[in-house]
């Protein structure tokens, strides 16, 4: 996996509105990310242009011009935003793949589900937990069109003459940082896999087939 | 004295290669494969010339593209007919099981896991799919993962993974007629919210729970990812025991009595602490039905459709809006006579012998209402055939009702059966998301009895009212 360098550009915010006042669209789940016509891939590319095909394109396949992502500068965005549980419902890693293939590698959000959450990771894609209060807030500069830098090293996001920090844990941190290939990393601990499985073999035999 | 511990924490220790401060490695039992999650999960051990570490520990079917009309023909459209051949090939060439279409045990990869006894007590089970916390009806840790995590666990057998907390949902009280596990599930998930068990694996206990059987404890266990948990699961009893034993690939002869007193050693010690713990008693409960977008939109099959300026949260007002415009819904009306286009019957949430037999119960000598398109999609090949040997089929085709071969069909839609757009239907499935059924299709999420009350009505209806 390619390593996670420091991030700058659009942040495109999901946004639902009701006359003045908006809010972060919440659950925002994977059906809507990538819908499941798009699942009979083989394989993990060219799914970018279907990244929230309902949302984007009408029935005709014509662009819904005022979804967010088909409006300029957003069609280049980098960063998403988005409120409570984003990414929940089926565990398909064509979500990640599609917001990859988009040129999303950054979303910035209260909470996320858990496998969509794993997903993001070993795609190379950070998912950053923030405040609803910060999230909004930044919403508004990604509004007005404001270029966002991600510096994960230091944990910060700067926009305009904004600056916040995010939690996030070291080996998480480090998995971006390194692109690491944790399949690769695993199997150079496959002795303590033989170990396991000799000792299960004797002490749960009857899990072995 | 140790540390009393909760049948996760058991599993999970049990399960161990080595601990790390942010993740460990744990061992996985059992890994179920199908056509749409592992495709890429292949090509990635082909491109790193790496092999599967224990291919007898993993079994293979497709179930979401298949077609569930004649399959004399094979599959007709070019994309599914691919990715299933795909799956064939891969199986065979890194030495998997795999049940073809044409075999009797083909179906739902949820269904046919618990079935062949590929599930059992204990063990870790992972699958390229989020509702393999089906699984965790048997006490098993049963999670759902993307596809790198499948290459993950096909090339080592392991997952790294951080330790979740512990959520205790009980579910107790005398549970009135009528109300299935489907209710149980909608409740927990109206309680819980889609995201609050985020971070937890749950366990449900409760007498509730206790009396279910085990098709009940596994459309409760489906649901689990509902409610934001990865995981849910039910210590064993003697019921768990009773499904288990002679099925194709449980341990057998002394090796199943062995298994036996290892198993009666994992429900979780007494006055052990969990992180949190909610209680629903079931005395009032009536029917449930979701009226929007997320399975928590859940509602009494006499409630009214929410109204969006009542709620006070700006975030969950504006998604009310959304959802009502979706689905086509005016704030503060009644759920109940709502008119349905289609009805289906089937998935890994309700597509059991038990969901069918519940459902046909219902629908002997009644008609499906003129203007309903209904479908009954068995949950595998097992299933179907039993059905047919009950002679459920015939009542459900006498009925008006389609009788379909086995897979995932319009849980998904990924196959020929789809919801229109504005059309729709009463679903024993486990998503009302956007689309899910088919663009613009709208989904109402109920158990089997209450969508054969739609069915029979045409329309949205109390199960209690058309059966008494």
């Amino acid at each position: 996996m390619e390593k996670f360098t420091n991030i700058k550009g659009i942040a495109a915010p999901m946004l639902t509105t009701d006359g003045n006042q908006f809010s972060m669209m919440i659950n925002v789940d994977t059906d809507m990310i990538i819908p499941k016509q798009f699942l009979k891939t083989i394989k993990r590319t060219g799914l970018g242009k279907n990244l929230f095909h309902e949302m984007r394109y009408d029935y005709d396949d014509n662009e819904i011009k005022t979804f967010i992502l088909n409006k300029e500068p957003f069609s280049k965005a980098k960063v998403l935003l988005a409120g409570n549980n984003f990414g929940c419902g089926s565990s398909r890693e064509h979500a990640a793949w599609a917001m990859l293939d988009f040129g999303i590698r950054v979303i910035m959000a209260p909470t996320y589900a858990d496998i969509f959450y794993n997903n993001c990771f070993k795609n190379g894609i950070l998912p950053i937990c923030l405040s609803e209060d910060v999230v909004k807030y930044l919403a508004e500069f990604a509004l007005k069109g404001e270029e966002f830098e991600i510096f994960l090293k230091e944990q910060s996001i700067r926009v305009s003459n904004y600056e916040v920090n995010f939690e996030i844990d070291t080996s998480s941190k480090n998995f971006l940082l390194e692109g690491f290939d944790d399949i690769g990393l695993t199997m150079e601990d496959s002795n303590l896999i033989d170990i396991y499985e000799d000792e299960s073999n004797t002490n749960l035999p009857w899990y072995s087939l | 004295m140790t540390q009393p511990k909760t049948i996760y924490d058991k599993i999970w220790e049990s399960h161990l290669v080595y601990q790390g401060k942010d993740g460990s490695l744990i061992y996985i039992d059992r890994h179920l494969v199908h056509e749409v999650t592992s495709p890429q999960a292949f090509e990635g051990l082909r491109l790193s010339d790496r092999f599967v570490r224990q291919p007898k520990k993993t079994l293979a079917v497709a179930d979401h593209n298949v077609p569930t009309e004649d399959r004399s023909k094979g599959i007709e459209d070019e994309e599914s007919r691919i990715q299933v051949e795909a799956l064939r090939q891969n199986c065979e060439d890194f030495g998997i099981e795999f049940i073809g279409m044409d075999d009797l045990r083909q179906g739902i990869v949820h269904i046919i896991g618990p079935e062949q006894g590929f599930t059992l007590p204990g063990s870790t089970i992972v699958c390229g799919d989020s509702h393999t916390s089906t699984h965790g009806a048997f006490g098993a840790l049963a999670v759902g993962i993307g596809t790198s995590e499948v290459e993950h666990v096909l090339a080592t057998q392991t997952l790294i993974q951080k330790k979740s907390k512990n959520f205790n949902v009980q579910i107790v009280g005398r549970c009135p007629e009528y109300i299935t596990a489907k209710d149980l599930a909608l409740s927990v998930i109206g309680a819980v919210g889609t995201a609050g068990g985020t971070g937890f694996v749950i366990e449900y206990s409760g007498n509730v729970v206790e009396s279910l059987t085990m098709e009940g404890r596994m459309t409760l266990c489906n649901l689990t990812i509902e409610a934001g948990a990865r995981a849910g699961l039910i210590a064993p009893d003697n019921k768990t025991y009773e499904y288990l034993q002679n099925r194709p690939m449980t341990p057998k002869g002394e090796l199943w009595e062995s298994a036996l007193k290892y198993w009666k050693t994992l429900p979780s010690d007494k006055d052990v602490h969990y992180d949190k713990t909610i209680t629903i008693d079931t005395k009032n409960l009536a029917p449930l039905v979701t009226w929007g977008t997320s399975p928590e939109d859940v509602i009494e099959i006499g409630g009214n459709i929410p109204i969006p300026e009542e709620i006070e949260d700006d975030s969950k007002k504006n998604a009310i809006k959304r959802s009502l415009e979706y689905m086509g819904l005016e704030a503060g009306a009644p759920i109940k006579g709502l008119k349905i286009d289609k009805v289906f019957i089937g998935s890994c949430t309700n597509g059991r012998i038990e969901d069918l037999r519940d459902a046909a119960r219902i629908l002997k000598d009644k008609k499906v209402s003129e203007h309903v398109d209904a479908m009954v999609v068995p949950g595998s090949g097992l299933v179907k055939a039993q059905a047919e040997n009950e002679g459920l089929d015939k009542i459900f085709m006498e009925s008006g009702f389609d009788w379909r071969e086995p897979g995932c069909s319009m849980c998904l839609a990924m196959n020929a059966d789809k919801l229109l757009p504005e059309e729709r239907c009463a679903s024993t499935s486990n998503r009302n998301f956007e689309g899910r059924q088919g663009r613009g299709g709208r989904t109402h999420l109920l158990s089997p009895k209450m969508a054969v009350a739609a069915a029979v009505m045409g329309h949205l209806a109390d199960v209690r009212e058309l059966d008494s």
